[in-house]
This record gives C-alpha cells, structure tokens and sequence, in this order.
C-alpha cells in the first residue's frame, strides 16, 4: 500500500512550497546582497548572508517613530479593549440580569462590523472633533475594532472557570472584587494574555484607518503605512523593501509562535482576520 | 474549540447555576445595578465609536456633503438623491458587477482549496501533517500588507521570480512582463493573493471539524466499497453542511469589503480594473470629495452584506444549537 502514499506526499509539499515560497522570498531577497537580488538569474536559496538592507530599513528615516507609534496605538487599543472587556465579559459570564441575551447578541454582531465601509464618517468625524493626525484617535478605534472579540473570548475563558471557586470564596467572607481578584483573576491570566495577544496582531497590521486619518503629520504614521508606500522610501530597492517587510511581520510571528495551539484550535472563529 | 463553548451557552443561559449559597437574597438585589454599571463602559463606547459613525454615514449620504461642507458644515437635506445618482450611473453598475465577479472566483476558489488541504490533512500522517499546519500556519500569521509587498516583488516586471519562472519555462513573452500594467493580470494577482491569505483559516476550521465525524462511519461504509468520492459526498459533507456553511459565509463577507489589498496594490486600478464597492465608495469620498456620494455607497455596501450576515448569524446559531 506504500505507493499509494506517493500522491498524498507530493500533494503535502506542494501545499507547503506554496504557503512558504513568498514568505520565504521575502526573508531571502532581504538577505541577499543587492547583486544577487539584480541578478539576471534568481538564486533560491541562501549563498552569501548579508545584513546590509535590515541597516537601510532601520536608518530609513522615522522607522523607528513609526515603530513607536505602531506599538503605541496597538497596545493601548488592547489594552484598553481588554480593561472594559473583563468588566462586560464578567457580567455576562457571572450574572444574570434582564437584556443579557440581547448583550451577547448585540457584541457578536458588533464582531462582524464592516469596518471598511464606516472609513467616510469616522474620517468626517474625525475632522469635525478635531482628533485627525491624532494617534489617539487611532487607539479608539482599535479599541472598537478588538472589543467585541475580546468580550466574547473573555467570556469563554469566565464561563470554563468553575463558580464553586468564587462561592467559596465568599462564604469565607471574601468580598466580590476580593474573590475575583485573587480567586479568577490568576486562573483567567492565560486566557487575558492570548486574547490581547490576537488583539494586538489586528491593532498591529491594521491599515485602512492608519492611512486615512494620518495625513498631514508624517512623524504620527504607523508601520503598515509606512511599509505600503515603500516605493516612495525606498524606490526599487527591493532588499530594503523585504528587509522591512520581514522587521514588520517578526513581532506578529512571535506571537504565533507564543500562542501556537490556541491557533489551530478555532478559537478565533470569525475574528482574527485583517 | 472554546469558540464553540462559548456560544452554546448563548442558547441556553444557565451557566451560572449552583447550589443556592446562604445570602442568597441580599445578593440578588444588589446584582440589580451591578450588571448595568459593568456594561457601560462597553455600551458607551460602542455607542460613540460604532453606532454614531454608522448613522452619521447614513445621514451624509442624505445631504449634500461636499468639501465646502466638510470645511463649513451646514449640509443640507436632499433626500435620497444620492441614491438616486449612484444608482443611475453605469460606473457604479459596473463596479457591482465586478465586485460580484471578484466575491464569486475568489470564495469558489477558497471553498475547494481549503477543502482538498482538510481532507489532505487528515489523510496525511502525524508528523507530514504537522509540517503542513506549521506551513499553513506561517502563511496565516503574514501580516497583509507584508503580503502585499512580496507579491508585488514576486510579481515584479524585471527581476520578479514569476516573470523568470515562466520564461524558463518557455513562456518568452512573460520576459519583463508588467503585472500591474494590465487590469486583467492585476485582477488575478489580487484573487491569487487573498486566496493565499485565506485558505489557511478555512482550512485548518475545516480540519478541525472533520475530526470530529467518528471514524467508524468511514469503515463501515469502505467495507461497504464506497470510494473517496462517495464517502466525501455521502459523509464528510452532510455531517459538516453546518461548518461549510458558516466558513462560506465568513469567506463571502471578507472577500466583499476586502479594501486593504486591493487599496494597497492597485489603489482600484489601473484604469478601475480592480475597483471594487468599498474600494469605490472611499475613491469618490476622497479623490472627488463626494463624502455624500460615497457614504450612499458605502451604505449600499452595508446593506448587500447585511443580507450574507443574517445567513452567517442563522448557521451559526443553528450550529451553536446543535452541538
């Protein structure tokens, strides 16, 4: 039956070239020195290492501000979606209270929101309040744009801790926010930690917002901005492009890499995705 | 999986009963105010960040809302006259059209990739299938806009690898092929680029949920000499309709308002080549400075997604019922 395998083991690697080969055309142009990359014939794998285009990239002007920036607003909109999330996810997951079903209902359709079609007003919005080319203004929306997959993955990890816990802990006279704090709060750390985590990677790699209401203070663009107008940064020189490219998506692999399992599991049906 | 677990209890809201502890009573009244206070802060800021935006766009693509507008304010009323003009152009027709065109090959193509990868997968063994998912994996975690960049480079006219790939593969007019000159090979570069991005999510759910159909139907209908075809169709597929279901409607709903690659490539062209509705209706608010005429778009965008959305919600609770 061995020869039946043949087939199965040549369509695996060819599903595995395909989702690998730009990735690793990406990593590889970014570390080919630029008379490999102009080379009449491509060389496919790894010949002579060199570091010159992650040099170019990080002394490209402001691409550390933009760095700076990025990290600002991602972790502040998560942040921030993560502090009021943990006090709706806990009243939903924990109480019961009239229009609680229309809560949830409400949030897993706030999760589906089209944000590509509300760019207009929040721009118009936006100028009429006086928040365009503010950063802070780009931590609220990614505040809006996390919080309703926060809730709902928040109140996953409330609803798989036990209440017994909690109710024992207020028999022995622990107050609510007592019970919460040292009763759930550490068993909900590893369910805060990838929630924010996948939070953080949409903050990260958004783009459509960051491009429209930055426009005229240059110093307060994010990454993903920055990197789509690599031309005007970087003209044709492509090793610097991919050398950027690969500095940008290194944190975002990171946390793949932290979350792992989680990943696969489906626990970000719906919600992690541009 | 705890995505599951977490909406089933949307269904059946019993999750916090226990045996009934001592002050009962004094607690019940004082969860009165409590619940309330603890929303607020989500409910407000929705109400700022997501409901006011959605009905202040509703309400310019009511006006006249122009630059002069956007500067002075003062807009006033027009009625449906937006509407009016959007629907009436041949443009806009047009760009349904291709918009339709775009959903359809792109969702088609991702639908059978990603199923022949699941069923790949759980025909593959332990350590080939890992290998695959780390891969698929890889491709998931790629930033959009890192995407955008590398295709563009792998697509390049000059010292693109495709170009290269193709010439030596005797394909000689590919030599300094320009992509992005030509609305058709861009068009297809964007469908080859989101179909990339999104087989690995719809894969790796599709996967998952296979492993859920138990092993023994499979035996026993081999035994009975159903081939692959048949036990796909007369198993793996009825037992999953759900699942296919929900990930066909994601897939359509993401594929739709896709703006980000599209705007990052092609910006819509060359010419409107890949001029797509959300890519359309932010061109008309911002090159032209029609926000009246962009935000009628952009509602009219809402409205079409509305439709896939009510069919997503009714699987997914159906989904969430039944496990």
């Amino acid at each position: 039956m061995r020869w039946r395998r043949i087939p199965l083991t040549f369509s695996a690697l060819v599903v595995c070239v395909v989702a690998v080969f730009p990735v690793y055309w990406m990593v590889l142009t970014a570390f080919k020195p630029t008379k490999d990359i102009q080379a009449p014939t491509p060389t496919f794998w790894p010949t002579t290492v060199s570091f010159d285009h992650f040099a170019t990239a990080v002394q490209a002007s402001g691409f550390w501000l933009f760095w700076r920036n990025s990290l600002v607003v991602s972790l502040g909109g998560v942040l921030l979606a993560l502090a009021v999330a943990l006090l709706a996810a806990f009243a939903v997951a924990r109480m019961r209270w009239k229009g609680r079903r229309a809560f949830i209902l409400m949030v897993f359709v706030a999760q589906m929101t089209p944000w590509e079609a509300l760019l207009i007003p929040m721009y118009v919005i936006a100028r009429d309040t006086d928040m365009l080319d503010k950063l802070s203004m780009l931590t609220l929306i990614y505040f809006m744009i996390t919080l309703p997959f926060t809730i709902v993955t928040l109140r996953g990890f409330l609803g798989a801790i036990p209440v017994d816990l909690e109710e024992a802990a207020l028999v022995d006279g622990c107050t609510r926010f007592q019970a919460f704090r040292r009763i759930v709060f550490p068993l909900l750390a590893p369910g805060l930690m990838s929630t924010s985590l996948f939070g953080f990677i949409t903050a990260w790699n958004e783009f459509a917002f960051a491009n429209l209401l930055i426009i005229k203070n240059r110093d307060d663009r994010t990454l993903p901005v920055w990197l789509s107008s690599f031309s005007n940064t970087f003209g044709t020189d492509w090793g610097a492009t991919m050398a950027a490219s690969t500095l940008f998506m290194v944190p975002v692999l990171l946390v793949f890499l932290a979350l792992q399992g989680r990943v696969t599991s489906g626990i970000t049906a719906g919600a992690v995705k541009g | 999986m705890s995505a599951t677990s977490v909406s089933s209890d949307l269904v059946r809201p019993t999750a916090t009963q226990g045996p009934p502890p001592p002050q009962r009573p004094r607690r019940r009244r004082r969860v009165s105010i409590w619940p309330y206070l603890l929303i607020a802060p989500t409910v407000l800021g929705s109400a700022y960040l997501l409901l006011y935006p959605l009905v202040r766009n509703l309400i310019i693509s009511v006006q006249h809302f122009r630059l002069g507008e956007l500067i002075r304010g003062g807009a006033v009323f027009v009625g449906l006259d937006n509407y009016r003009e959007a629907l009436a152009d041949p443009v806009f027709w047009a760009v349904v059209r291709r918009t339709l065109l775009f959903t359809v090959v792109n969702v088609v193509l991702i639908m059978v990739l990603s199923t022949l990868v699941a069923l790949l997968l759980s025909a593959l063994g332990k350590w080939l299938r890992l290998l695959v998912m780390g891969c698929l994996v890889l491709t998931w975690a790629t930033p959009i806009i890192a995407a955008t960049t590398v295709f563009q480079w792998l697509f390049q006219s000059r010292l693109g690898v495709v170009n290269w790939v193709l010439v030596q593969l005797g394909f000689g007019q590919f030599q300094d092929y320009t992509w992005f000159a030509d609305g058709g090979s861009t068009f297809g570069i964007l469908v080859a680029l989101i179909v990339w991005q999104s087989v690995p999510f719809a894969a790796l759910s599709l996967y998952s949920a296979m492993t859920t159909v138990p092993s023994e139907l499979y035996e026993s209908a081999k035994i009975d000499g159903a081939g692959a075809w048949r036990l796909f169709t007369s198993i793996t597929f009825p037992i999953l309709r759900p699942m296919f279901g929900l990930i066909l409607s994601l897939e359509v709903i993401w594929v739709f308002k896709s703006f980000v690659q599209i705007w990052a490539i092609s910006q819509g062209g060359p010419g409107d080549a890949t001029t797509t509705l959300p890519v359309y209706a932010f061109q008309i608010a911002q090159s032209l400075n029609k926000y009246d005429l962009g935000a009628a778009v952009s509602m009219i965008t809402v409205l079409l997604l509305v439709v896939v959305l009510l069919a997503y919600f009714r699987q997914m609770f159906k989904q969430e019922a039944e496990l």
